[in-house]
């Protein structure tokens, strides 16, 4: 049974490894952009005035999808809330985390936990200049949540104040993205603000701020989403 | 041999190992690592897709932008990977869920005690 | 440069294929956790050494720190409460 079942997947395997290896033969690398990333670099920096490329795609030519995106993770979050919310511990019952935290874990925690937001923030301000943006500084937003949770396991951190940030920054998101059909041209056109001097700081017209509010939106997504398994209880 | 055969043969190499682990293994833990390793696969495939050999990463700092279409690789898979990235943390956040309400369930991780649904 | 970078990339390769395997056939459960880990460590650089900086940090980011911080915590719940 289990000797068939492994030699079917085998079989199965090596004729998906057989389509990959006449992909893998017969690619052939391209030498010049295709048309759509032609478009692209040649006209980024003068329609959004953005250094990096990725994150003008990101978020303004293609801004609906990361727009469905962020409601993905929403929903993921949300899921992951509802699946664990029959293992939640009542909201006195502390110290269930992972181990103990020693004495340097915490006092190491209230030293880094603020360097760890702050980079967070300016990894995702930076992000029409430097790689980086919404998406890797929410997650490091997230790490500082995690830090705080394993120094401190029996508080928790408000679940309001979380859903706040969250719905507060994706509702601005959109409120953004409709301006922009009215202003500019079109959903979430970021030339509602002045484009300013290209590889300033302020320039790149709405994207530094639509990206801030993608990052706190991920990283409220995913610190809910750790909160929620940190939340958990034994089973009794 | 090219930075992108290497790349992507080793992206191929690494989808066939995830499956083959969330195919066989019968821990529910190992099959979601699994996955986890196929979703890499996949991304470095797609990167690799766009790179074309002798240009630099898509960021207009120390390029013109009047000389970006001759310098730069292609940026949208770019683009594609990272929203695939942080997708691929919440299938994953998902599959730990259920993971754990069916140890909470049954106390058991191995999926081959679950024949609920089998016929 | 490029003469560097091809024996680089070929180096992580290995090293990926490598941790992959010990992912797969490694019989304890947090070796596993750790080397799918291990795997998006290195796919990171790779993606570094594609020209995609931006992916690079989101694989480091999420794919090698986040996703396996969950692992972790969720394998050492499952353990204690299976040491009850």
């Amino acid at each position: 049974m289990n000797l068939a079942r492994n030699t079917i997947v085998v079989v199965l395997l090596a004729l998906l490894g057989m389509a990959f290896y006449t992909l893998f033969a017969g690619y052939v690398p391209d030498e010049s952009l295709n048309i759509s990333a032609l478009y692209y670099a040649e006209n980024t920096a003068a329609e959004t005035g953005a250094q990096n490329v990725v994150a003008a795609i990101i978020v303004t030519y293609r801004g609906l999808d990361t727009l469905g995106e962020v409601t993905v993770l929403f929903l993921t979050a949300a899921i992951v809330g509802l699946v664990l919310a029959e293992s939640r511990a009542p909201k006195k019952a502390a110290g269930h985390g992972i181990l103990p935290p020693g004495e340097l874990l915490t006092t190491g925690a209230r030293l880094l936990v603020p360097m760890i937001l702050l980079f967070g923030a300016y990894v995702f301000i930076n992000g029409h200049l430097t790689p980086g943006g919404g998406f890797q500084g929410g997650a490091i937003l997230a790490s500082g949540a995690i830090l705080m949770l394993l120094a401190d396991p029996g508080k928790r951190f408000s679940h309001g104040l979380i859903s706040r940030i969250e719905s507060i920054s994706g509702l601005a998101y959109v409120v953004i993205g409709v301006i922009g059909a009215i202003w500019a041209g079109g959903f979430l056109d970021n030339a509602i603000l002045p484009l300013g001097t290209f590889g300033s700081l302020a320039s790149a017209g709405a994207i530094p701020l639509i990206y801030a509010l993608i990052g706190l939106k991920v990283g409220a997504e995913f610190s809910s989403m750790l909160q929620s398994f940190e939340e958990t209880e034994d089973a009794a | 041999m090219s930075m992108t055969s290497i790349a992507l043969a080793t992206g191929f190499a690494l989808i066939l190992m995830g499956l083959y682990g969330a195919l066989t293994h019968r821990d529910v833990i190992r099959m979601i690592i699994g996955f986890t390793i196929a979703d890499a696969g996949v991304n470095i495939v797609l990167v690799a897709i766009g790179v074309i050999t002798g240009r630099e990463a898509p960021i207009l700092d120390t390029i013109a932008p009047a000389e970006a279409a001759q310098r730069i690789i292609d940026p949208v898979p770019q683009a594609l990977v990272l929203t695939a990235i942080v997708i691929g943390l919440g299938v994953t956040a998902l599959m730990l869920a259920y993971a754990y309400r069916l140890f909470r369930f049954r106390r058991s991780l191995d999926i081959s005690e679950y024949r609920d649904l089998k016929w | 440069m490029n003469m560097l970078l091809i024996p680089m990339a070929l180096v992580l390769a290995v090293a990926m294929i490598g941790s992959a395997a010990l992912a797969l056939f490694t019989s304890t459960r947090i070796t596993a956790v750790l080397a799918s880990g291990l795997v998006s460590l290195f796919a990171s650089v790779l993606f570094l050494l594609l020209a995609a900086p931006d992916v690079a940090m989101t694989e480091a980011a999420i794919g090698s720190g986040l996703t396996t911080f969950l692992f972790v915590f969720v394998l050492s719940r499952i353990r204690r409460e299976s040491d009850q």
